[in-house]
């Protein structure tokens, strides 16, 4: 018996290719010195009015091609970008042109595009380019669009894109009988996804057959394919769009489309050339999408044993200068914000405010941050209040593993109900406890501070909605060689996809795990899929693969069954051959995958010395046509998934932090996860997702953000100035515990992880900070040099009084 | 991020480089380039010609002399930081090259190119400011020795001439009996420092320098100074300013903890040194 793969440590198959620079990126693609390269003309203002662009400076420079500004837009690609996930709540949408028209709102929107021989010349001429400005007053950051003082959009009053309010129970009531009542005010900061790999399109329009090839640096190429062809003017057939490896997305690369991945399969059409923009990293940081910026106020009511009675959450969300992706990232915090926990009554009311700043789309954990942030705040207000321990306010108010399926009572991202599918909190936090340390830590503090030193220890709790739907589909394809094709339509970004589906093709067809080649994001393989985000490919193509590898074995079974003259019911497949249960390989009656594929197709040319084999084999009944009416040729298997709702994936992060009592340097001493993701297809992969996740909200709590000045230039668009950290700022080693918790929604228990190591990052680290200076956080990020401010306004005023 | 055009050359000996600069008005000279080709990409300075001196020979050696470490033109920062003999002349040299960005960055960026570069952000430039070091430079005039307190005179801006080449630098040993330390707080591991100290103590005699908190690297004398006062004594001197990553306020007090902390490593360093003996 094959040993099954699911939930083996297998080493990443696609990691020797990475390793040795063998990935093949879009600025990959196209590398012959006839591809043409673009720059683009960017705004310098934050908040103008267009008066006039001057082209002529350029239009006779040698080696430039073309240079379009919107006055060069016709039809679809003249109007403005599509607003990909409209809402009811969302009265104020507003999208940006391919090219400004007449104004520009945020600096880093595109004005002009050329095309030149090489980017070089592309640069030349942008800096060439002369435009006329009349300015306007830019807003920036919450506080002004919610002043709105100035507009960002004239015809949009207050800023105010949306406002939305879900509730459960009578809050109001609620919060007038509690027994104690607390009030909170929160702010986070922006930061960004900065994949390594910034955006890249290639475009290629074939003469000859009429079709236009589009390589891209996306999450979705379904969705850019989709709107390529609807913005260009072509049929849906016409376009193929290929996602080649991407270096990280993060969320980002799911906005689409891009002004570039419009204008550069235009341009390869319009100029018979292939065309190729890459971004630059400065690009990236003006001209992509940033996340997290949040002001919240909350107001809380509770019993004696820190029990929620009533929790009412008010929060301003910076969305920049448009909202292509609609209200995805203020609903997740608003309705994540409830984490793994049950008020009696809960309200929130949000506003999605404008900005002459970047937009902001989802970034990894998509608003779950900014929500844990303001619950896990909240429950440390409340323990702080009652004099309790921090996790047993948090025990009081957990949804127990009896209550499931546990419904929040509002919906979701997706339009769903909130309803969280399984999982077991109480648990989680014994299993968190035990790994950090937590009720050692008393003792530690002590021997710390007898050292001169000053240490403090935070938790925070979350529960992730994972694998949204639509769906996604899967394509599993047997060659006559016995190699096995996978082919699912969302793209990969690193995850590790290649390894994990491959695991499950073998798991489910019995095939050999070597055999397996999986392909993603590739529209002519699948034209029909959603995309990589939301922490789903595992739960959906994982899903898909799975139904789809079961039909290819069910036609290999039926065939193999004819040919052996043997029951299905009697058969087994094991490392790529059919066989009958028990009999001895070696003389039993036996044939393998490559020889059924031979024989699934009635059309016999020999080819291989499969179909020599296969000639010792009859199948099919000689009084009926060769394909029957309920059959096609070839030995395929091909499915769909679409669950009801999301999955719920949950976790515990703990910290250990010290702070330096004099230069306020944050150092972390301990960092421990313990995390459910339902059934774990490659540990090793879960664990590798966290260690990123964990990285990458280190960054967001300490390191991290977008340092705007008022007139709305972003100091900082630089990996010199934004602070990414390095390896040299993580934790010596992150403690991992799983807990699985099966999701009933799914043939495989399988719930999301990819965003998990992200979503407590702000809330753990004010949590440990404020134990350790005994004062709360309210602000994140934080930097030595904002808490060293904090002891001065907070704590040494006191100190330093004249007692006299 | 690609730069504007420009002429390039890539002369062979010290007096075609200077030639070349001579009769290039406003080339630049291109070392290691970790600070010069950012610039050019970022298209935040487009000078008309690059002179590589990469091809020069002769630049590239550390010798140890009898005044101290001559450093050429093209050593790297890695060179440096791994010379066991510059280490044993003058040991300041490697505790501040350790915190020069990062090691890929060391492998290419060159000493100094860091010193003539004048950014009062470097760590190289406040240690040949402490130490009293020079550069020397060549051009068609003839070569000279710029002393260090002469070489930085402003934010990025040293006194050498525009047809000039640093030639290499001397860092002088390190006198019996002194002792030297050097420390620094970054954001992250090999950033721009937020405030750096330099220190050296002879005999009686205590100095540190700074980066960071200044236009230029500024060399403090603390001699006398009570360890509880050397901070404050030492901002008289400075002027940190605030920026997105930290306020004036937080880099002062930087200024407070690590003068205090650098000052008694380098006495430290100092007795171990005589005991060593």
């Amino acid at each position: 018996m094959t040993t099954k793969l699911m939930g083996q440590k297998v080493q990443r198959t696609e990691d020797q290719r990475f390793l040795r620079g063998q990935g093949r990126y879009a600025d990959d693609v196209a590398v012959s010195p006839d591809t043409l390269h673009c720059a683009v003309l960017r705004s310098p203002h934050a908040h103008a009015r267009i008066v006039d662009i001057d082209v002529s400076g350029v239009l006779d420079v040698d080696g430039v091609h073309a240079v379009w500004t919107h006055d060069d837009l016709e039809g679809a690609m003249a109007e403005p970008l599509p607003l990909l996930i409209p809402h009811p709540a969302l009265t104020e949408g507003r999208t940006q042109y391919a090219l400004a028209k007449d104004e520009v709102n945020y600096v880093g929107e595109a004005i002009a595009f050329v095309v030149a021989a090489d980017r070089y010349l592309a640069e030349d001429a942008v800096s060439r380019i002369e435009v006329t400005y009349d300015f306007l007053p830019p807003v920036v950051g919450i506080d002004a669009a919610r002043a709105a003082t100035n507009l960002v959009h004239p015809d949009v009053p207050g800023n105010v894109a949306a406002r939305m309010e879900q509730s459960t129970g009578d809050v109001d009531a609620a919060m007038r009988k509690a027994p104690h009542t607390l009030a909170l005010d929160l702010t986070v900061e922006r930061s960004a996804c900065t994949p390594l790999e910034g955006r890249g399109t290639v475009a290629r329009w074939d003469p000859d057959t009429n079709r236009l090839q589009v390589w891209t640096s996306t999450q979705t190429s379904t969705g850019v394919r989709a709107v390529v062809a609807a913005k260009l003017g072509l049929d849906l057939g016409q376009v193929d769009v290929v996602t080649p490896d991407v270096g990280g997305g993060f969320g980002v690369k799911i906005n689409h489309p891009w002004p570039e991945e419009l204008l550069v399969p235009l341009a390869a059409m319009t100029l018979g050339r292939t065309v190729k923009f890459t971004e630059d990293r400065r690009e990236h940081f003006i001209s992509s999408a940033h996340e997290r910026g949040q002001v919240q106020h909350i107001e809380v009511g509770f019993d004696d044993d820190g029990r929620l009675l009533a929790l009412d959450v008010q929060f301003w969300h910076d969305h920049g200068a448009y909202i292509p992706y609609g209200l995805i990232v203020p609903i997740i915090t608003s309705t994540q914000l409830l984490g793994p926990y049950k008020p009696r009554a809960y309200r929130v009311v949000f506003e999605s405010l404008y900005t002459n700043t970047v937009m902001v789309t989802p970034y990894r954990g998509a608003g779950r941050p900014q929500g844990c942030y303001a619950m896990e705040r909240t429950m440390d207000a409340i323990a702080e209040f009652l004099g309790r321990d921090r996790t047993e306010v948090r025990a009081a108010n957990f949804i127990q593993p009896d209550e499931f399926p546990y419904d929040q009572g509002l919906i979701f991202q997706d339009g769903r109900e909130l309803e969280y599918d399984s999982g077991d909190y109480p648990a989680m936090l014994e299993k968190a406890k035990a790994l950090i340390g937590w009720d050692e830590f008393p003792a530690f503090r002590d021997e710390m501070a007898a050292e001169g030193r000053r240490v403090g220890i935070g938790l925070a709790c979350y529960v992730e909605g994972t694998g949204v739907g639509p769906y996604e589909g899967a394509h599993v394809h047997i060659e006559t060689s016995g190699k096995v094709k996978v082919a699912t339509g969302l793209t990969t970004q690193g995850q590790g996809h290649q390894t994990v589906f491959a695991q499950l093709v073998a798991d489910t067809l019995g095939c050999r795990f070597e055999d397996v080649e999986v392909v993603t994001g590739d529209t002519r393989r699948m034209p029909y899929a959603v995309g990589t985000f939301a922490s789903r490919a595992a739960v959906m193509s994982g899903s898909a693969i799975h139904l789809a590898a079961l039909r290819a074995r069910e036609k290999v079974l039926r065939i193999a069954a004819d040919a052996l003259e043997a029951a299905e019911d009697d058969l087994e497949i094991n490392d790529g051959v059919v066989s009958v249960k028990g009999a001895p390989l070696d003389g039993g009656a036996a044939i393998d995958l490559g020889t059924v594929a031979v024989l699934s197709n009635p059309l016999r040319y020999a080819f291989d010395e499969k179909s020599r084999i296969a000639t010792q084999f009859s199948v099919g009944d000689p009084g009926k046509p060769p394909v029957a009416d309920d059959d096609e040729p070839g030995l395929e298997g091909k499915d769909f998934y679409s669950p009801e709702r999301a999955t719920f994936a949950s976790g515990m992060h703990a910290v250990i932090v010290e702070t330096d009592p004099d230069t306020a340097e944050i150092t972390i001493l301990k960092y421990a996860v313990v995390h459910d993701c339902g059934r774990l297809i490659n540990p090793m992969i879960v664990e590798g997702q966290i260690h990123g996740g964990v990285a990458q909200g280190i960054g967001g709590a300490l390191y991290e953000r977008m340092a705007y000045d008022e007139s709305g230039q972003l100091l900082n668009a630089s990996f010199m100035d934004f602070l990414m950290p390095y390896v040299t700022e993580m934790p010596d080693g992150i403690d991992i515990d799983h807990l699985e918790t099966p999701s009933p929604l799914n043939p495989l228990g399988i719930k999301g992880a990819g965003e998990a190591g992200v979503i407590p990052s702000a809330a753990v680290f004010a949590s440990a900070i404020s134990d350790a200076e005994g004062f709360p956080i309210t602000a994140m990020p934080i930097s030595p040099s904002e808490l060293f401010a904090l002891r001065r306004s907070l704590v040494e005023p006191v100190e330093t009084e004249d007692p006299s | 991020m690609k730069p504007a055009p420009f002429r390039y050359h890539r002369p062979a000996t010290p007096a075609e480089a200077w030639e070349t600069l001579a009769a290039d008005p406003g080339a630049k000279v291109l070392a290691g380039g970790q600070s010069l080709v950012p610039l050019l990409s970022m298209r935040l300075a487009s000078p008309p010609a690059l002179v590589d001196i990469n091809a020069v020979a002769g630049l590239d050696a550390i010798e140890i002399r009898d005044d101290g470490v001559h450093v050429g033109a093209l050593v790297r920062h890695a060179d440096l930081l791994a010379s066991p003999e510059a280490g044993k002349v003058q040991p300041l040299l490697a505790r501040a090259l350790v915190h020069v960005a990062h090691p890929t960055i060391r492998n290419r960026g060159t000493s100094v190119g860091s010193l003539v570069h004048a950014d009062s952000a470097a760590e190289l430039p406040a240690v040949l400011a402490l130490l009293g070091g020079s550069v020397v430079a060549g051009s068609v005039r003839g070569t000279r020795t710029v002393p260090a307190e002469q070489l930085f005179v402003g934010p990025l801006e040293s006194s050498l001439r525009p047809d000039e080449l640093a030639l290499g630098a001397v860092f002088p040993a390190l006198p019996e009996g002194a002792g030297v330390a050097f420390g620094e707080v970054a954001r992250r591991h090999g950033d721009y420092a937020l405030c750096g100290v330099a220190a050296l103590v002879h005999g009686d005699t205590v100095k540190a320098s700074y980066l960071s908190v200044s236009d230029v690297p500024t060399v403090v004398d603390l001699t006398g100074v009570p360890e509880e006062e050397l901070g404050d004594v030492a901002l008289q001197h400075l002027d940190p300013v605030g920026d997105i990553h930290a306020t004036a306020d937080y880099r002062a007090q930087l200024v407070r903890v690590l003068t205090k902390k650098v000052v008694r490593q380098a006495r430290l360093d100092r007795l171990d040194d005589r005991e060593a003996r």
